[in-house]
């Protein structure tokens, strides 16, 4: 597919690094020489300098015969005009990222004058990504599969749960309503096999149906607990959305800032919300509005050192449930080391949502992959496929199937019904079947098998 | 520096360098010589090897950063040279290893420079070798290896490209590395067929029209007769080869431009209307100047042949030009140095660091006069980065740097002045043919060992456009860190 991305900042280059795997054709343009120039050095795209909302500029970058324009600069208006110019080019698809909420809450609006496919908002996604986090506070990481039927739920398993110890074939799986997809070890991931045993410590994901979940983790001694008062440290635009999210679903929601004006505006547009003047590096400011006593607390400053350093001050003070917002993705395996709970980078989140749907635009246009989530850093991936008729999978039990290594069926999707497929199951045409595999660029069902 | 990654990708270059001796074989094998032997062991032994280098210690990382892919392709076109000398040496055709080693470098380099007084004393294999090496070395193998393996394909590998393409601004049309450079040889190799096919109608042999046609391609200049182009005795086969060396000159994202029917852009390269403009001034001058010994038609024909063949770095020639007025074997001289166009299969200074480098010039000027104007350098309308106008600079002083002392050790053996001026001039800018004794009837022969060693690290240099080269030998770039 003919991609071209306007704007190399943050967001573009990690959307640009995401789809940067062989199969698109990729132009980036910037009008910052430096960005476009260090962008197109490092990745396989044609870097083009010069103003993206400018129509010969977009021609340079093949415009013309692009089948997907995404805006990604830094200014709402400019993203949108440079959708509108890629329309007049015949583009058929645009994506533009709109993060002012004023916009947002109006594009439903102009969305067909612009003929807009897609907006982006990378702090409402995170906002999203961190609310379902505070729902299963023992989770590390939440996605859902089947229009939300199925949830993929990552947690740590603590020394104290019944499950240390065990394999994963003696484990109680509420007659098979619970399934063990993935485990990671260290630096290692392993896709669940019967007779891998469970160590504490161990990142494992699941996937079951929401309410089972909760059974599950409150068998295994694991605390799950919803959130009821959620302190978020910063007020900015994540902030926002994420507070009128909780709020929403009945949690008090509390939020330290400390611009002075910034907090008017919150308060203004956040009734129900307390908003607090202040330094959120101040340590007794944050034991005075009980830090300690919070469910869960949400790290979402400008910097990701301060971020680190006060999620960090915060777990060992507290029982709450810590969310740490990191930018810079360069460090991610230090930060792995510090011991924070979970850490969320907007950006790559941004990345991810656009590939799955460049997935499903590419589903309209031979292969079938209906959605993809990246687990593990990248090194997993999660597929849900919609099952055709004629495919070699189907009409065969699943034991009988010869499946590539580390690949799972983990969850079949049939007229509403989950099922957690065991060796006696088989696909039918029609069904949602989501595999989890360490091998990557699986296109449609079929490429889960050897191939002969 | 990722090692294991620069001896895979010489492991790939042996590989493509054992297949394509295998085209010298098929030709010995058709003309019913031994030879042939020579370089199906050598092809042989260079894939064995190669194969080898990619199997054994397979990289952990694809990734090749600006250090690594300039040294791997600095260290792939000396090797290339080194095994393409094999089968000169091995067979007893060229019996001195040095010697050979000349002819090979000048072969893949482009330049067209020989040792070889008398070169229809060669088998067909060896000279369809020498043309090939041309060929290949004129688009680069790094390029072919770019469009053939897909896993160089991927990041960073702007850096290879960069490495072995001639000219300051080195980018890519397409987004996708691997499918620009299968164009750059899809458009190479039709071209190539395209003049080959225009000889062939012309009545020139099956041989004489490939050989001559892949020569002409890669602006090398090897032929295989003795009086070189000149034995092919019609204005037809001369003119048409002085056209197709004029058109290997220029950039070759002007062909992509025009098959994308990009016209407007296309014709908006203001390098390419440089490169024109001087050869029709250079053609103009000298063919007035000549006329004195040659009839007017005759002039021109004569004058645009060499223009043609000297400001592209090809080399081939028509005739001795020693005894031309000094103006014309001046303007030729002056056109060893201004080269091709940035891009192309060409060599030289580049016509388009020649007219960034006179711009600056320009701006400084009017700096003299209003020091505190505010000036950019364009070039195709568009303002040119501050590191390209230093690069280029660099470049000069670099370019100089290597002339003086190149010119330094030629000096040793005492050869008369312009001989030892225009050798260095004709490697370092891959022509091939200097003047007085190296001039288009001569070669480098009588040269001594000493001196055909700095030629041949002229070529290498030129080809390369200095800066890999000079990245081999500095130290700082084999410390770990």
């Amino acid at each position: 597919m003919k991609i071209v991305i306007v704007g190399c900042g943050k967001v573009g280059s990690s959307i640009a690094r995401e789809l940067n795997t062989g199969e698109h054709d990729i132009s980036v343009v910037d009008n910052n020489r430096t960005a476009v120039t260090r962008l197109a050095d490092s990745l396989d795209v044609l870097g083009i300098e010069g103003n993206g909302a400018t129509y010969d500029v977009l021609a340079e970058a093949g415009v013309e015969d692009a089948d997907l324009v995404i805006a990604a600069t830094a200014r709402d208006e400019v993203n949108l005009y440079a959708c509108l110019m890629a329309r007049a080019a015949g583009v058929p698809h645009t994506i533009a990222r709109v993060r002012s909420p004023e916009y947002t809450d109006d594009l439903y609006r102009v969305k067909d004058q612009l003929r807009l496919s897609m907006s982006i908002n990378p702090e409402l996604t995170e906002a999203i990504e961190i609310s379902r986090l505070l729902r299963f506070s023992g989770a590390l990481e939440i996605d859902s599969f089947s229009k939300g039927a199925v949830e993929l739920i990552k947690f740590q398993i603590p020394e104290s749960s019944v499950l240390v110890g065990k394999r994963i074939s003696q484990i109680d799986t509420l007659r098979g309503k619970v399934r063990v997809c993935t485990i990671e070890r260290g630096r290692d991931v392993y896709i669940a096999m019967g007779d891998t045993v469970i160590e504490a410590g161990d990142k494992v994901s699941i996937v079951s149906k929401p309410d089972i979940a909760t059974k599950f983790f409150k068998k295994a001694g694991i605390s799950i607990g919803r959130c009821r008062d959620v302190i978020l440290l910063g007020g900015g635009k994540v902030s926002f959305y994420l507070a009128q999210k909780l709020l929403k679903s009945g949690v008090n929601v509390k939020i330290i800032e400390h611009n002075a004006a910034r907090c008017e505006e919150l308060a203004e547009s956040l009734h129900d919300a307390i908003i607090i003047h202040g330094d959120c590096m101040d340590q007794e400011l944050l034991m005075s509005e009980g830090v300690d006593q919070a469910d869960g607390v949400v790290a979402l400053m400008d910097y990701d050192e301060e971020n680190i350093l006060i999620s960090l001050y915060i777990q060992s003070v507290s029982k709450a449930k810590v969310i740490t917002k990191v930018n810079n993705p360069s460090f991610d395996t230090i930060i792995d080391k510090l011991g924070l709970e979970c850490v969320i980078n907007p950006k790559t989140l941004t990345g991810e949502y656009i590939a799955r749907y460049i997935r499903a635009m590419q589903n309209s246009m031979g292969s079938n992959v209906e959605s993809l989530y990246r687990l593990h850093e990248d090194r997993v991936e999660a597929l849900e496929f919609r099952a055709k008729e004629g495919s070699r999978s189907t009409e065969t039990p699943l034991s009988e199937l010869s499946l590539k290594d580390e690949l799972q069926v983990i969850c079949i999707a049939r007229s509403g019904k989950v099922i957690l497929p065991q060796g006696s199951d088989m696909i039918v045409p029609g069904d949602s079947v989501v595999v989890i595999t360490k091998q990557k660029g699986l296109s449609d069902l079929d490429d889960i098998l050897v191939k002969r | 520096m990722n090692k294991r990654l620069i001896l895979y990708i010489l492991g790939w270059v042996m590989i493509v360098e054992g297949a394509a001796m295998q085209v010298c074989t098929a030709t010995s094998l058709i003309y019913r010589e031994h030879e042939g032997l020579f370089f199906l062991i050598t092809g042989a032994a260079s894939a064995l090897l190669g194969l080898l280098c990619i199997k054994v210690k397979k990289p952990k990382n694809m990734v090749l950063y600006q250090k690594a892919g300039f040294a791997a392709t600095a260290l792939s076109w000396i090797v290339l040279a080194l095994i393409g000398a094999m089968p000169f040496w091995l067979s007893g055709e060229i019996p001195n290893f040095v010697d050979a080693f000349f002819e090979t470098t000048s072969g893949f380099t482009t330049t067209g420079a020989t040792i070889l007084p008398h070169v229809e004393e060669l088998s067909h294999g060896m000279l369809m070798w020498r043309s090939l090496m041309n060929w290949l070395g004129g688009m680069g193998v790094i390029v072919f290896l770019l469009a053939l393996i897909p896993k160089l394909g991927g990041q960073q590998n702007i850096y290879l490209m960069r490495a072995e393409s001639p000219g300051p601004i080195v980018g890519k049309a397409v987004p996708k590395m691997r499918q620009y450079a299968a164009m750059l040889y899809g458009i190479y190799i039709g071209l190539t067929l395209m003049e080959m096919i225009l000889l062939l109608c012309g009545g020139m042999e099956l041989f004489d029209a490939i050989n001559t046609s892949i020569a002409t391609a890669g602006t090398g200049g090897f032929g295989v007769r003795d009086s070189n182009i000149a034995a092919y005795d019609t204005h037809y086969f001369q003119t048409v080869i002085a056209i197709f060396m004029m058109l290997f000159g220029i950039n070759f994202s002007f062909y992509i431009l025009l098959i994308a029917r990009k016209f407007k852009q296309a014709f908006k390269i203001e390098e390419l209307w440089y490169y024109l403009g001087f050869i029709a001034v250079s053609t103009i001058i000298i063919a007035f100047n000549i006329m004195s010994i040659y009839p007017a038609g005759e002039a021109f024909h004569q004058s645009f042949f060499y223009v043609s063949s000297i400001i592209t770095t090809t080399g081939f020639g028509i005739g001795d030009v020693n005894h031309w007025p000094m103006l014309s074997k001046a303007v030729i001289l002056v056109l060893t140095f201004t080269g091709a166009m940035a891009g192309s299969t060409g060599g030289g200074f580049k016509i388009s660091r020649i007219v960034l480098l006179a711009k600056e010039a320009k701006k400084e000027i009017s700096l003299l006069v209003h020091p505190r104007n505010v000036k950019t350098v364009k070039m195709d309308g568009k303002s040119i980065d501050h590191n390209i106008m230093r690069n280029t600079s660099v470049y000069l002083v670099v370019y100089l740097g290597i002339f003086v002392f190149s010119f330094l050790f030629i000096s040793i053996e005492g050869k008369d002045f312009l001989t030892s001026f225009t050798s260095v001039a004709a490697t370092l800018n891959n022509t091939g043919p200097g003047l007085s004794l190296v001039g288009p009837v001569g070669n480098y022969e009588g040269m001594s060992i000493l001196s055909k060693l700095v030629l041949i690290f002229d070529m290498l240099a030129g080809r390369l456009e200095l800066f890999p080269i000079i990245l081999l030998l500095s130290p700082t770039a084999w410390k770990k860190s």
